[in-house]
């Protein structure tokens, strides 16, 4: 049999590392999203008493929860896993495992950070 | 593709560097978001009106669009690969992002200025 060369995209095998590679992609559009809301939250306060119950409204509304914490979880996956970029920038952790060790830990800790900051924000808000 | 992008090594340190800032930057906002998460008017005014958390917050904002435009950037010319709508998404999110990052500073300096009581 000879061994006639595939297509570059066919020699990649489907690895957790590319889904985390993509995943930083969709984290950081997400977190655009993020700042648009916090300078609307921004100007809100700016604003009068009716402009700041009305931002109150739509950030405790359960859908805004919802989103909110879907966006917790993106800045800490962005966050760790732009520190791993940024190692790989330095020349760092190219090698097979340690890509995915790296990605292993980030996962982890997105998690962690995103658990910690979730109980922080209940515990501020009187356990309700 | 592009000429939108005069110097590509000035776009890639710009993305690094604005990324380093955020680590201590994003870390102080979510801790400070995740620890206030009932505050009143009064103390959220307060909060933001203190000198050096006016300053993070309008920095932490201004360097996180950056970073954010820089990012859009790169995905638009990955995935669009018409010169047309390059340029008009380009043309979009430039403006989106420079909107919010003067809305955003002008809100805290009306904050700090102690606006509406």
């Amino acid at each position: 049999m000879n061994e006639r060369p595939l297509s570059p995209f066919l020699t990649y095998r489907f690895l957790y590392t590319m889904v985390l590679s993509f995943a930083h992609r969709i984290t950081g559009l997400c977190l655009t999203i993020a700042a648009l809301l916090l300078t609307y939250g921004l100007l809100a306060l700016a604003g009068d008493e009716g402009s700041f119950e009305r931002a109150r409204f739509f950030f405790r509304h359960w859908t805004l929860q919802v989103v909110m914490l879907g966006l917790t979880i993106a800045f800490f996956f962005h966050l760790s896993n732009g520190i791993r970029h940024l190692f790989w920038d330095l020349g760092h952790g190219f090698e097979k495992i340690q890509a995915r060790r790296s990605a292993v830990f980030v996962i982890i800790a997105t998690l962690l950070l995103t658990g910690l900051s979730l109980w922080l924000a209940v515990r501020s808000a009187g356990g309700s | 593709m592009s000429n939108q992008r005069p110097s590509g090594s000035g776009h890639w340190i710009a993305q690094r560097v604005s990324a380093v800032a955020l680590i201590p930057l994003g870390l102080w906002f979510i801790w400070s978001l995740s620890t206030r998460a009932d505050l009143s008017r009064p103390a959220w005014l307060a909060f933001i009106a203190a000198p050096w958390h006016a300053a993070l917050i309008v920095a932490f904002l201004l360097v996180a669009l950056m970073h954010s435009y820089l990012g859009v950037q790169v995905v638009i010319e990955d995935y669009v690969h018409t010169r047309v709508r390059e340029r008009a998404l380009h043309g979009l999110s430039t403006a989106l992002h420079f909107i919010a990052a003067l809305a955003g500073a002008w809100a805290v300096i009306r904050i700090v200025q102690g606006g509406a009581p």
